[in-house]
């Protein structure tokens, strides 16, 4: 199954190769054709649940501007293949170090590989793990009503993973998820923004109380993370609420990037998101209804939040979130998942989360 | 007696009261006549002396060929032997033109010549008469029918007038020329403002002449003719009213055949006729009957007045020589390896009733040293002038011009900084020096406007050119970056498809060629130039030994 899988990767690799290589034997300007990843080439219908492509491409051959990445997309390919057929793996810093052999089209910075990286895969429509790069980055951490079952990989025997079973810490999630299989009674996954609340709600158990499934996103998910979110509220059916900080980049790229994915990794979307999830707080009406302290808006915190009101197809898409961004925008103001502290350390268990799960109507789509 | 000592002042003051001596006020404005140092003294010798010669040359319409010797007697003694091959002179006028000041024949004529005034060389002459007590040593000769003829002349500096010392008849092997020789102080030294520099930098706008020049270090320079053509005789006019000044003025009054003021006019000035001259003597409120010789220095000033008052057309125009945009590229290209060049000649203009006109010439590039001022060469009727840069109208212009708009930097106030040689050409009947020592050229606002005009046109040939260098050079520096990855994509395909060596050789030639067919082929815009000479270039720069 994964040798077949692996053939069609290589396939596709020499087939790009060789398109290449016949221009070039007509006296054609050789090119690489791949889809532009932007906000601005995707679109958004709420029916398939997450950002697609749209038609717009980018192109490298031989200009001035572009030759040096063309160079490069190939010999990233060339070491893809090398990879594949060896069956071994590249971290993306790896990819930066071992271009470092390629004298004048070696890549200065780490960001330059990324994009490079990134914009094979679109081309190919594959994900990078399939071309044999992987990230360094966490998947982040899961506690609560959960057993993975992940494989030993020196015996190949099944291993069962206890969530509840961390005391004060967590499960992390490895940066590959596909294999993994679940095992769960609980009633909803809880995915948290900051591992400070998640460690607040883990001291508490706060997952016994309301039967439920933990997850530190950290930041805008990995795409494990959310791979690993959609895999397991697929497989068992599970709800999902998200809690942020009360801004606009706990909106507009935490959870919408959760939801639907993101504009740079449009190609690979579908896969790396959860469209199920609904955003239970902090909303803009919580600032209010709960009293919380603030910090006023900075003047990136207001261009965020325009941007996304003019660019961003989810927000566009839904007139609740045009609501609450326009309404943060004029309360001039934003609050942090733990503001909640200035009720009670344990206000958050108490009463903020209960009563925001028993109102469905307070959270946003 | 208290009569005796009541002498009337004015009597005492009589007694100090006396004709200058010529030689007195030569002591005392040698400076205006471009005496003022040992090694300026030498040049302005050899230039009156080497002016004169192609003046008579061409009036003569003979290619002239020029010996000049410097020869070095004494510490800062000289002897300068300048000889034509020109037209002579006949033997009574001999010691009135070398020994004589202000004694010439282009004074009251207008023409565009070099010489103006007849002062250059009888200035010379007393030079070296007081700075050795030589005297000046002539021998001129007209046909092969007639002798040659020797003088040894002083000048007698109470009364200006020529002293012959020796008179001969001579064997000499020449048809028909002049040779003077003179001892004088001076010093000499290469470099800017040299009399090598000189040389050069009159052969450059002279491609007829032929200079053959050995130096004090007995080096022989021989400058050949580039040309076979004489430049077109310049025509006399008779002056344009508006050119007056009172004491030509005078002078015209004086000397006249014309009986009356209105026959004066218009025998004498160009553009007069009846009716403007009559008009003239009624805004001047004078008889046209008067008589020329009868009119006073305040009547004169009153015709000066009602010149200004009249209207009278621009004198003619075709009387200018100028030396022509290809003769003037082609003595460009002699001296400087540049790789552009570029010529102008305007047309003719007027200041002050006097027409002239302004040419200008560019190189650019090539060995040219790019970080410093831009190289100035300025001429007044085919004359270099070496010294008193910064008063000229030249200069001015040139700062006045914004070479910015051209491709070259420049600071305020300053030259512009580029590789580049400028060269400007004033052609005049008169050309308004700030001094007798003709310099510096006169701040005219029609001078000035003109040279502007002139700078601008060749200042935007040389922005296209700069332009069209600098797309070149970005496009061709597109080129090579983007060559630098083509082994890359070679190395990359060859690993992707397994390719064979020669296969992956074959996808780098093609690219590269693909690369050529899809940018266009990258002209060659710079200039061959074939009339550059090495050796005629080095000429007048400093060697290393004199800047020890």
């Amino acid at each position: 199954m994964k040798k077949t899988k692996n053939k069609q990767v290589l396939k596709e690799i020499t087939d790009t190769a060789d398109s290449v290589y016949s221009r070039i034997k007509k006296k054609k300007a050789p090119e690489l054709k791949m889809p532009l990843r932007a906000l601005s080439n995707v679109k958004y219908d709420p029916k398939d649940g997450f950002f697609e492509l749209l038609g717009k491409m980018k192109e490298r051959t031989l200009t001035a501007s572009t030759i040096k990445t063309f160079a490069q997309t190939l010999r990233m390919m060339s070491h893809a293949k090398n990879i594949i057929e060896e069956d071994d793996i590249t971290t993306k810093r790896e990819m930066y170090y071992i271009s470092k052999n390629w004298a004048e089209a070696a890549f200065k910075e780490q960001p330059e590989s990324d994009t490079v990286m990134d914009d094979m895969e679109a081309m190919m429509m594959v994900n990078r793990e399939q071309l044999g790069f992987i990230p360094e980055e966490k998947g982040g951490e899961v506690a609560g009503k959960l057993v993975v079952i992940d494989k030993d990989s020196d015996t190949g025997k099944e291993i069962k993973i206890d969530c509840t079973k961390f005391g004060s810490g967590a499960y992390s999630i490895p940066i590959s998820v596909e294999h993994l299989k679940f095992e769960t009674n609980a009633k909803f996954i809880l995915a948290i923004e900051t591992a400070g609340m998640f460690q607040r709600l883990l001291k508490h158990n706060y997952w016994k109380k309301a039967n439920c499934i933990l997850v530190s996103m950290g930041g805008v998910p990995t795409r494990a993370c959310r791979r690993f979110i959609r895999r397991l509220s697929d497989e068992k059916n599970l709800p999902v609420y998200v809690f942020t900080d009360g801004d606009m980049y706990g909106y507009a790229n935490i959870y919408r990037t959760l939801k639907v994915g993101s504009g740079n990794a449009a190609h690979i979307n579908e896969y790396f998101c959860v469209p199920r999830a609904k955003f239970l707080g902090v909303t803009p009406q919580d600032i209010i209804d709960y009293k919380l302290p603030t910090h006023p808006l900075k003047e990136v915190d207001i261009k965020r939040g325009k941007d996304a009101l003019k660019n961003d197809p989810f927000i566009q898409h839904h007139k609740e979130w045009r609501k609450a961004l326009e309404q943060m925008n004029k309360m001039k103001v934003r609050s942090e998942q733990q503001a909640l502290a200035k009720w009670g350390l344990n206000y958050v268990i108490e009463k903020y989360l209960p009563q925001k799960l028993k109102n469905p109507k307070s959270w946003l789509p | 007696m208290a009569e005796k000592e009541d002498v009337p002042i004015a009597i005492e003051l009589a007694k100090k009261q006396r004709d200058i001596s010529i030689a007195s006020f030569f002591e005392k404005n040698r400076h205006l006549l471009g005496f003022d140092n040992p090694r300026k003294s030498l040049l302005t010798t050899i230039k009156e002396a080497v002016d004169n010669s192609l003046d008579a040359c061409e009036e003569a319409g003979i290619l002239p060929e020029i010996n000049i010797e410097v020869i070095e007697m004494a510490e800062n003694k000289f002897r300068v032997i300048v000889e034509d091959n020109g037209p002579g002179i006949v033997k009574k006028q001999i010691p009135n033109i070398f020994a004589k000041l202000l004694y010439g024949s282009k004074f009251f004529k207008l023409s565009q010549s070099r010489g103006q005034q007849g002062i250059g060389i009888s200035a010379s002459v007393l030079y070296a008469q007081l700075t050795t007590g030589k005297p000046a040593r002539i021998t001129s000769r007209i046909s092969k029918k007639h002798d040659a003829h020797y003088y040894e002349l002083h000048i007698d500096t109470q009364n200006n007038k020529p002293q012959i010392i020796k008179e001969d008849v001579v064997e000499w092997n020449k048809e028909h020329g002049t040779r003077i020789e003179l001892d004088l102080e001076g010093s000499y030294q290469k470099g800017d403002q040299s009399v090598d520099q000189y040389l050069k930098q009159t052969a450059i706008v002279n491609p007829h002449v032929t200079l053959i020049y050995t130096n004090p270090k007995a080096e022989q320079i021989i400058f050949p003719k580039a040309s076979e053509q004489l430049p077109k005789k310049p025509v006399e006019i008779k002056p344009h009213p508006y050119g007056i000044e009172i004491g030509i003025l005078l002078s015209m009054l004086k000397m006249t055949e014309a009986r009356t003021l209105q026959s004066f006019l218009m025998n004498e000035f160009s553009r007069v006729g009846y009716g403007t001259a009559k008009l003239i003597c009624e805004n001047a409120a004078l008889l046209p009957k008067t008589k020329p010789k009868d009119i006073s220095r305040e009547a004169a000033e009153k015709l000066i007045e009602g010149i200004k008052k009249t209207k009278i057309i621009s004198p003619p125009v075709d009387c200018i020589s100028p030396i022509g945009q290809e003769l003037l590229e082609k003595g460009l290209k002699k001296e400087i390896n540049a790789e552009f060049y570029t010529a102008i000649t305007r047309p003719p203009a007027v200041y002050r009733g006097n027409p002239f006109i302004v040419e200008a010439g560019i190189a650019y590039g090539g060995q040219q040293n790019a970080e410093e001022s831009m190289h100035l060469l300025r001429y007044a009727n085919r004359v270099p002038l070496l010294y008193q840069q910064g008063a000229c109208a030249v200069t001015k212009s040139v700062l006045n011009t914004a070479w910015r708009n051209y491709g070259l930097s420049q600071s305020r106030g300053a030259l512009p900084i580029g590789p580049v040689t400028l060269v400007v050409h004033i052609a005049s009947v008169w050309v308004p020096f700030t001094s007798e020592s003709k310099e510096a050229i006169a701040h005219y606002p029609e001078i000035i406007k003109e040279i502007k005009l002139a700078l601008q046109e060749c200042g935007r040939k040389l922005a296209s050119y700069v332009g069209k260098k600098r797309r070149i050079q970005f496009e061709s520096k597109k080129r090579d970056y983007i060559r630098l990855f083509i082994p890359h994509v070679g190395e990359a395909l060859k690993e992707l498809l397994t390719l064979k060596e020669s296969d992956e050789k074959k996808v780098e030639e093609l690219l590269a060629q693909i690369l050529e067919k899809k940018r266009g082929k990258l002209e060659n815009i710079e200039a061959k130039n074939l009339e550059y000479d090495e050796e005629f270039a080095k000429i007048g720069e400093e060697d290393e030994e004199d800047k020890e």
